[in-house]
């Protein structure tokens, strides 16, 4: 006796096993764009954000929360719409995603924290173009279900979080002596000579730092360009 | 007269002064991507100064007439502060932009257009070109700065790319520690010159 013909393609998958929420692939997801893959540092990708909102911590913190926010957010809504957006104009709808994600930020900063939003001046709205963001899109959000591409911009955010508060806290303590705001080398330093690296808060210092960080990732990794 | 000198001011001032991606960070990316070659780096360069030269004045008017706050008291709606679609418009005109680049560059140049490449269309995402939109809205520039801002952005990032270009080329030969070969390095030279863009900071042509 033959059971039923079913036709394959309409079929439910026999017995594949229940989806893990957070397998192996979701952990990878999101734990690669640390270090592996950084989006900075081997990928690339939105250097330069990563360079100007690095002078204080605090600035930082701020860039790397809303980055991590609209990649998600972009991730998931683009993941959601991937069967519906024709390739020929992906690239403007996807910008029009972003740009309305980068709006909502950028107004919920203006609201509630009025003075980081001044400071970041430009930069928020720049996120549009972080190419971190439409990189992430293209790259992963144009081919994977919702779930694994929010993961995945989380990872991504938190990876580029990560080095952009690293560059912070080096420009911060070397440039100005503080942290988060708080003096953290001691007066007596002053006293016998020690003076603030006044290069570190200039642009030059971010490029040098951010220099000197990929060595040591890459020295890390064990990854090498050519 | 007066004018003129403030504008030429302005025009050095963001050239070499407040050198766009030197100070600025803006366009790293491409910076980054295309600077391996000088005559590649010069063509990327000159798509730039074109794209910015034309969008910091049209985004400058839809500013004024459209989205700044009162701005459409013309048609009658004196209440209407639109400035929060500012992103998206400008971003809309920019990439609107890009493409006619695009297609011009196919019908009158092919040679440059296959050798710029994937780099063409991600002019649309360079930090630089939707920075000077905003740059100019924030520092209130009128018609004829931002036509002089944007081209003079164009001119710096176009310098900094063809020298960085030119240095990769040198240092291709260079014994260079496994780690900073690529990115590393490069960014070290990026820093090297922007310090001595920071020379020209005492230059200035009016008070």
């Amino acid at each position: 006796m033959s059971a039923p013909a079913v036709d394959p393609a309409t079929a439910p998958a026999p017995k594949a096993p229940p989806k893990p929420w957070f397998g192996k692939k979701e952990r990878r997801a999101v734990i690669d764009p640390f270090l592996d893959n950084n989006p900075i540092t081997v990928q690339v990708l939105g250097i330069c954000s990563a360079l100007a909102v690095t002078v204080a911590v605090k600035q930082a913190l701020v860039m790397a929360i809303a980055v991590t926010v609209v990649v998600c957010g972009s991730n998931v809504v683009i993941s959601m719409l991937r069967n519906y957006i024709p390739p020929s104009i992906r690239i403007i709808v996807q910008l029009s995603i972003i740009a309305s994600l980068v709006i909502l930020v950028d107004q919920f900063l203006q609201a509630f924290l009025y003075d980081i939003s001044k400071s970041l001046s430009v930069f928020v709205g720049l996120i549009i173009t972080n190419c971190i963001v439409m990189g992430r899109a293209e790259a992963y959000a144009m081919a994977n279900p919702p779930w694994p591409s929010f993961l995945d911009g989380l990872g991504n955010g938190i990876g580029y979080g990560v080095i952009l508060v690293l560059v912070a806290i080096g420009r911060e303590v070397l440039g100005a002596g503080k942290f988060f705001g708080f003096p953290v080398v001691p007066e007596i330093a002053y006293e016998l000579g020690y003076q603030n690296m006044g290069l570190m808060v200039l642009a030059p210092g971010a490029f040098i730092l951010l220099g000197l960080l990929i060595w040591a990732q890459r020295t890390w990794t064990g990854y090498t360009e050519e | 007269m007066v004018m003129l000198e403030s504008y030429l001011s302005l025009a050095v001032q963001s050239i070499f002064v407040e050198n766009i991606l030197l100070a600025y960070f803006l366009g790293m990316c491409s910076f980054l991507a295309v600077s391996k070659k000088v005559e590649t780096a010069m063509g990327l360069g000159l798509a730039v100064i074109f794209v910015l030269t034309i969008t910091s004045p049209v985004n400058w008017a839809l500013n004024e007439f459209l989205l700044k706050d009162g701005a459409m008291a013309w048609a009658g709606l004196p209440d209407l502060n639109l400035s929060f679609l500012g992103l998206v418009a400008f971003i809309a005109v920019i990439a609107a932009m890009v493409q006619i680049v695009e297609m011009a560059l196919d019908k009158f140049s092919p040679t440059l257009y296959n050798q710029l490449g994937i780099f063409l269309p991600l002019i649309a995402v360079n930090c630089s070109i939707l920075g000077a939109s905003l740059f100019l809205v924030q520092r209130e520039y009128g018609p004829v700065e931002s036509l002089v801002f944007g081209f003079s952005s164009g001119v710096g990032w176009a310098l900094a790319i063809v020298a960085m270009a030119a240095i990769r080329y040198k240092l291709r030969y260079a014994h260079i520690p496994a780690g900073l070969r690529g990115l590393g390095i490069t960014m070290l030279v990026t820093g090297l010159m922007s310090i001595a863009f920071m020379a020209f900071s005492g230059i200035k042509l009016t008070d």
